[in-house]
């Protein structure tokens, strides 16, 4: 089987000079769900950003098929849906309704369309009554689904979702847990919540330093780094 | 972080609450232009202007109150304007002029508080305002909110961590705040655009296309249009 994204030796320095990623190599298939672990700084969010191309490292990057270049990029940020850590950056349209029909009016879609995927996904994500809200009246969690509903109102094939549960309250997480565990799309989880990950995941990979350095099922990995209860000492010994 | 008033009072449910927001922007800007543009020196013509702006904030159940106050934002601007009528010995003219400011006043309250900034945008688009003026004003109102809560986050903390600063040490703080502020909005600014560019953004906004006005909105129009023609038309000097 093909992987639906595949990486290979990819490297990403900031202009600060961080080594962010460093010859990462990774494949995510169809069906599966990654949780990647790893401390603050790994490289994490960075791998996010540069598989849809928002950051250029250098390496191979291909997702659905395509490999990631200036021509693709656009097809490949339809394919794969990221929700950003932070909701707020994200619903930048004055009413949910315009964020997440957002995606869809950048497609070109007719308003026909784009008015019944934006009720579709609303309704997915358990928002249909709050089309007409403005993103700043929505509680925190209102804001995590709605900000989902506006990546699925792409049709990505993958989903890439970084910190989907920070800052939400037990109802929001486990409304959002819920939900991603109802959608088909494979996954790429940023997380540190292990719970999170043994909801959802099917496997969980390791980072650190930029590299992924472990990979496995999400219980073995977090025993084995003791990503629960981990100290600063254990990551570092763990690399 | 407290809801601004406007942004309150923008959803309460009323009959002109429902209309759409370009028959409500036509019909404020009909009453701004006629009250100013004509009959300079009658003076029972704002009085008259006031009325039908109360009348139909009553009806759009608009706090009455709440429209008188907050109107007299405007009296600190327009106050030295007729102060140079009263110096110039035009003292009714400049009393005039004050009454109109303040009715123009209550006349952009009661469009604005009938009417939801994405609307009123949306509207403004439709009537073809320049578009790059109404992307800042959406993203501007957007993330005022966030930033004033972050603003207020690190007022908090310096609450927190000095409970009894000197003023000389407010000032410190303060220019501190400004330039962290800042320094975060910016970086707030690259996420969004990353978040756009990640939903496929190319360069332009691609917003919903207007429908036609119903007829609740030629209703509206044409009692508006009625009115001012009465006002305008009534020999209020006798």
């Amino acid at each position: 089987m093909d992987p639906l994204i595949r990486v290979r030796n990819l490297r990403f320095r900031y202009d600060d000079g961080t080594q962010a990623l460093d010859g990462l190599d990774f494949d995510l298939y169809p069906g599966e769900t990654v949780a990647l672990f790893g401390p603050n700084g790994s490289g994490k969010t960075t791998l996010l950003l540069c598989l849809v191309g928002l950051l250029d490292g250098e390496g191979e990057i291909e997702v659905c098929g395509q490999r990631l270049r200036r021509e693709t990029r656009a097809l490949i940020r339809q394919k794969t849906g990221v929700l950003f850590q932070d909701s707020d950056d994200q619903l930048f349209m004055p009413t949910v309704f315009d964020d997440v029909a957002f995606g869809p009016r950048n497609l070109g879609l007719d308003p026909a369309r784009v008015e019944r995927k934006v009720r579709h996904c609303l309704r997915v994500v358990g928002l249909e009554g709050a089309a007409a809200k403005a993103p700043y009246h929505l509680s925190a969690g209102e804001k995590r689904r709605a900000a989902l509903a506006g990546v699925l109102a792409l049709d990505p094939e993958v989903l890439a979702l970084d910190e989907p549960a920070t800052f939400l309250d037990p109802p929001g997480r486990a409304a959002l847990i819920e939900t991603l565990r109802a959608l088909p799309q494979a996954k790429l989880i940023v997380t540190h919540d292990v719970d999170l990950a043994r909801e959802l995941g099917t496997r969980a990979v390791f980072l650190s330093a930029g590299r992924i350095i472990d990979s496995g099922p999400v219980e073995k990995i977090a025993r084995r780094y003791q990503w629960e209860t981990a100290r600063i000492d254990d990551c570092v010994a763990g690399d | 972080m407290h809801q601004v008033t406007l942004d309150r009072w923008s959803r309460l449910a009323s009959p002109i609450h429902r209309l759409d927001a370009r028959a409500k922007i036509v019909g404020a800007l009909a009453l701004l232009v006629s009250l100013v543009a004509f009959r300079p020196a009658e003076a029972w013509l704002p009085a008259g202007y006031f009325a039908l702006v109360m009348v139909l904030a009553a009806v759009a159940r608009l706090p009455l109150a709440g429209v008188l106050v907050r109107a007299t934002v405007v009296l600190p601007f327009a106050g030295p304007v007729a102060a140079l009528s009263l110096f110039g010995g035009d003292a009714a003219r400049g009393a005039v002029s004050l009454a109109k400011s303040y009715v123009c006043a209550c006349i952009i309250l009661f469009l604005l508080g009938t009417t939801s900034l994405p609307a009123l945008l949306r509207g403004l688009e439709s009537l073809g305002a320049p578009r790059f003026f109404l992307i800042v004003a959406q993203f501007l109102y957007r993330y005022l909110f966030v930033l004033s809560e972050q603003a207020q986050h690190m007022m908090q903390a310096r609450r927190c961590r000095a409970p009894r600063s000197s003023r000389r040490g407010l000032a410190q703080f303060a220019s501190g705040a400004l330039a962290a502020l800042f320094a975060r909005s910016y970086g707030r600014a690259e996420r969004i655009h990353q978040a756009m560019l990640a939903r496929g953004f190319q360069g332009h906004l691609a917003l919903a296309p207007a429908s036609a006005l119903g007829r609740a909105e030629w209703f509206f129009l044409a009692s508006v249009a009625v009115a001012v023609a009465l006002l305008q038309l009534t020999p209020w000097t006798p």
